[in-house]
């Protein structure tokens, strides 16, 4: 393996202090709230969207607990509704995608060789928003108060009249409070993305993982404001009495859906898409080759992310639309399952072509083709509408997307915690433990959502809280309950392997796998700068090519080290060319303190505090004209060069 | 193996449920020919895509197996879009000649039944016959029947496995379907889209009957509830319309008029109480009527004053309205 990476006669040890000196922070209280670093920033969001899976995953539990026999009362319909919602709500908004942008924001700028994000605070905003946002919503639960319409909330049961209560202002209000962070974040990927890579990265050399972040962030950007304006909408509605969908006023119910739906379809390329980019970003490694394809592949999350957007009334297509429209939307859904053989097929062949080695990482990898593909099958179904009537809103749909989302996102984000715990925090993992945590995760997925299938077929929908004896549902949920308690047991052994690895785990080198893309060309884990000098790049996979790695250590100039100032290199959209070095942001209390009167408007409009939301807004607005108000001093004294 | 046993799981295994697997009309016959399609075509790329990975598994560990760095352009393209295409584009044929066999509903002459979504029940009514009665509704075996959906307040989706596939009901407007039934019968249906509370009990029953019993029920349908034979029966009459009762429930031929709550006119005969929360017997039926709260949490009726003595009454002549 190499270890390249470790020592680097690069840049010279007066370069190496003052590099510390403007980018390191020493530990403290203040630095804890202040942090820009992208590295602390993206390992918090990692953990904070792992505690509310545990507490998504717990309501899940308790769901498979009550449903493991019929007519169970062991919890009221009233706390299963705020479970399976909070679950939901939670798995979608809280867990996966900011998850897979922990993922991102740790790993972007370090694929991409720069040495933060392109907008730093902003970065950090996003997470306390993030945070702030959860908090809110699950705050609630505790209080019976959680949103209790499912977790696409469809009006009418969710207006104010058939929903009274906190319930779903908790929604409107958590999902909007939300987005800010998710847009944020979103906008963040796609300058770093297109502006700070590495001289020489031209967009052929960017690793598929930043691609599949960008194409991500892309839809975020197109797809959020429907979901904004319907949540406004229906706030509206709930507390100043609007009619936006009250069709006794001139409202119109599918209205929610449509808007729903025009966000919601494109949001599951948006959680599985960065998962697909986790899967391009390992098997290198574990092939020792670079994927079959590159082009095709890039190509297909190109098209994924624009079809996605012309597929939403598949959700549809049991509420009545003229038949024209579901020929046009059947065969919009069936054509984009194309883009997605075209990578499963990529990673085949990269597979047949290369040398396996079969560490924890590529058994998620494994694992995650056995059950996408199985959720694929099902989801081409879904795309004929008269199959979809029949199987839509019964357990058949509930097995359908557990196979795409834990298919597609959580076996992948799996691969991605074993993959690059090493490198997040610099130490090796138990692989034996990895092993059966694989094993009984991968049995109890499949135990627990395969018999889905049947019994959706057998006639039982979802959200129901319980199920009578006679129509012989009962013997598969118990199978399903089982499985999920298995699924439980694996989670817990890689939680277990987490901890054990940052407790006791060996220490990591720089590159433990022979990784290719340029985070496995710098220490585990990485320095507060992430690169001494900043990488001249050759290849599209910068760190198996020595003209790369050997930029990072003989004759680096000043230009790639930019010691003299907490710098990065700016660079051309296409081609990587460099334009110019630019001066980055130092740590700031000001994004906690933006997120935290956001927090505080929410909460104000939640229990209807009007003049308090309206003096949060005032600080709100004062913080970011403070946060955006140009600097004084001239550009030579910042040390940014023309 | 896998693939055959989940086929016979398919099969055998639904132990009685409403399975749409099996199909007892037109309209689920179709899609279940569908999803056999469907399912066979999805075994055979499943192998396909196991068969390679098992291949790479076996062949492409050992250590001194050399990486190839081509790159199979044509392999990914036909193998990943190419057959896929294919396969999707008859698909989407058969699909739509489904869909459009699916929108081939009665003729005009058919019986129409207006079915309206409540919170958690089903309103049930035939056009052209005054009367109403609730989670049950009968067809006549071999013809088409339109059913016209309408809700009462959210959305509610109108589902028979083995009849029919779902079609939503929409508040502020209204949606058509039909079932057909080519065999007698009883066929579970349930509310399939998420309603609240008590969704979990919002199930209704198509019987499936010989043309002269659907006459007959039709008849029944337009004429007064039985009166009360006994003293028992009788006594129980009285409590119930001078009792809360008659302000939410209606009983054709009496003062009782409520339309709140379900029409109670041959609740005697009905497949369950509280849309499939219970059977319909005298000791559910009395739980029901003294504090259906705990049998249906949520539900709209509030529990009932009756005194220990009305309450068999009241049993009694509930039980005899068939």
């Amino acid at each position: 393996m190499s270890t390249t990476a470790a020592s680097t006669p690069g840049a010279s040890r007066e370069d190496l202090a003052r590099l510390e000196e403007r980018w390191a922070e020493r530990p403290s209280l203040r630095s804890w709230f202040s942090t820009v670093d992208h590295k602390r920033i993206g390992r918090r969001y990692l953990v904070t969207a792992a505690l509310f899976f545990v507490l998504a995953g717990l309501s899940a539990l308790a769901m498979r607990t009550q449903l493991a026999r019929p007519e169970s009362r062991l919890l009221s319909p009233q706390e299963y509704n705020q479970l399976f919602t909070m679950h939901g709500t939670a798995m979608i908004f809280l867990f996966a995608t900011p998850m897979l942008f922990g993922f991102g924001n740790f790993l972007v700028p370090l694929m991409i060789g720069s040495r933060d994000m392109a907008f730093p605070k902003l970065n950090a905003f996003g997470y306390w928003v993030f945070l702030f946002a959860g908090l809110f919503m699950w705050a609630s639960l505790p209080f019976g108060a959680a949103p209790n319409g499912g977790w696409f909330a469809y009006v009418p049961l969710t207006e104010e009249r058939n929903t009274p209560g906190l319930h779903m202002d908790v929604y409107t209000l958590g999902l909007l409070f939300l987005g800010i962070a998710t847009t944020a974040a979103s906008i963040n990927f796609i300058v770093t993305s297109l502006k700070l890579r590495a001289p020489g990265m031209s967009l052929n050399r960017v690793p598929l993982f930043v691609w599949a972040i960008v194409a991500t962030a892309f839809m975020v950007i197109f797809a959020l404001p429907a979901l904004n304006v319907d949540n406004a909408m229906l706030f509206l509605d709930r507390r100043f009495g609007t009619h936006f969908f009250d069709p006794e006023h001139g409202g119109n119910v599918l209205l929610w859906q449509h808007l729903f739906w025009i966000f919601g379809h494109p949001d599951v390329y948006i959680i599985v898409m960065p998962a697909l980019g986790i899967v391009s970003a390992v098997l290198p490694a574990f092939t020792r080759r670079g994927v079959v394809g590159y082009a095709l592949v890039v190509f297909a999350m190109a098209s994924i992310a624009i079809i996605s957007f012309g597929v939403w009334v598949h959700h549809m297509f049991a509420t009545g639309l003229p038949p024209l429209s579901y020929g046009f939307f059947s065969a919009a859904s069936t054509i984009i399952t194309i883009p997605s053989g075209i990578q499963i097929f990529a990673w085949l062949a990269t597979m047949l072509l290369g040398r396996l080695v079969l560490k924890v990482p590529l058994l998620f990898v494994i694992g995650f083709i056995v059950t996408f593909v199985l959720g694929g099958f099902t989801g081409a179904m879904f795309a004929l509408t008269a199959f979809d009537q029949q199987v839509t809103d019964s357990y058949f749909v509930v097995a359908h997307f557990h196979y795409v989302l834990i298919g597609g996102a959580l076996f992948p984000i799996l691969a991605a915690v074993y993959y690059w715990l090493p490198k997040i925090t610099g130490r090796m993992y138990h692989e034996k433990l990895g092993r059966w945590a694989f094993w009984l995760f991968f049995t109890g997925m499949h135990l627990t959502f395969f018999p889905m299938h049947l019994y959706g077929l057998f006639g039982m929908p979802r959200r129901v809280y319980t199920y009578p004896d006679e129509p012989g549902w009962g013997g598969w949920n118990l199978v399903s309950t089982a499985g999920s308690y298995l699924l439980a047991i694996g989670l817990l052994l890689v939680l277990i392997g987490v901890i054990h690895a940052v407790r006791r785990g060996r220490p990591a080198p720089p590159d433990p796998w022979g990784g290719d893309s340029l985070e496995w060309s710098t220490d585990s884990p990485p320095k507060p700068y992430n690169f001494p000098v900043l990488p001249q790049v050759h290849s599209l996979h910068p760190t198996w090519d020595d003209a790369s790695r050997t930029s990072m250590t003989e004759g680096a100039t000043d230009d790639r080290i930019l010691a003299r100032g907490r710098q990065t290199l700016v660079t051309s959209e296409l081609d990587g060319r460099r334009e110019r070095t630019v001066e980055m942001p130092e740590a700031s209390l000001q994004p906690l303190l933006l997120a935290l009167a956001l927090l505080v408007f929410f909460t104000a409009l939640l229990f209807a505090w009007y003049p308090v939301a309206v003096g949060a807004a005032l600080v709100v607005a004062s913080t970011i004209a403070v946060w955006l108000w140009p600097p004084r001093r001239p550009d030579q004294e910042l040390g940014v060069s023309a | 193996m896998v693939a055959l046993g989940t086929g016979l799981a398919l099969t055998g295994c639904a132990g009685g449920a409403p399975s749409a697997l099996d199909p007892a009309g037109a309209g689920a016959a179709r899609v279940a020919n569908l999803w056999w399609l469907l399912f066979w075509i999805s075994v055979a790329v499943f192998a396909e895509v196991m068969a390679l990975l098992t291949w790479a598994l076996v062949f492409r560990r050992k250590r001194r197996v050399r990486v190839r760095h081509g790159q199979p352009l044509r392999f990914v393209v036909v193998a990943g879009a190419g057959i896929p295409l294919v396969i999707l584009v008859a698909v989407y044929a058969v699909g739509l000649r489904d869909l459009a066999a699916l929108g081939d509903g009665p003729g005009p002459d058919a019986p129409t039944i207006e079915v309206t979504g409540h919170k958690w029940w089903w309103e049930v009514r035939v056009q052209g016959v005054d009367g109403a009665t609730a989670n049950e509704l009968h067809i006549p075996v071999g013809e088409k029947v339109r059913v016209r959906l309408r809700t009462a307040d959210v959305l509610h989706s109108f589902w028979v496995p083995q009849l029919m596939p779902k079609t939503d009901l929409i508040a502020g407007e209204t949606r058509e379907t039909w079932l057909h039934a080519e065999r007698a019968g009883s066929y579970r249906g349930q509310c399939a889209e998420y309603c609240g509370t008590q969704h979990a009990h919002m199930a209704f029953l198509v019987v499936a009957e010989p043309r002269p019993d659907f006459d007959a029920w039709l008849a029944r349908l337009g004429t007064p509830a039985r009166p009360p034979q006994t003293d028992a029966q009788r006594r129980g009459q009285q409590a119930f319309l001078q009792g809360s009762c008659a302000g939410c429930h209606a009983i054709r031929g009496t003062g009782a008029d409520g339309r709140i709550g379900p029409d109670l006119s041959d609740v005697g005969s009905r497949w369950s109480i509280g849309a499939g929360a219970v059977p319909n017997d005298g000791g559910h039926l009395g739980g029901w009527i003294a504090n259906s709260q705990t049998v249906k949490p949520g539900n709209y009726m509030p529990p009932q004053q009756v005194g220990a003595g009305q309450l068999p009454d009241l049993i009694a002549y509930l039980q005899s309205l068939k």
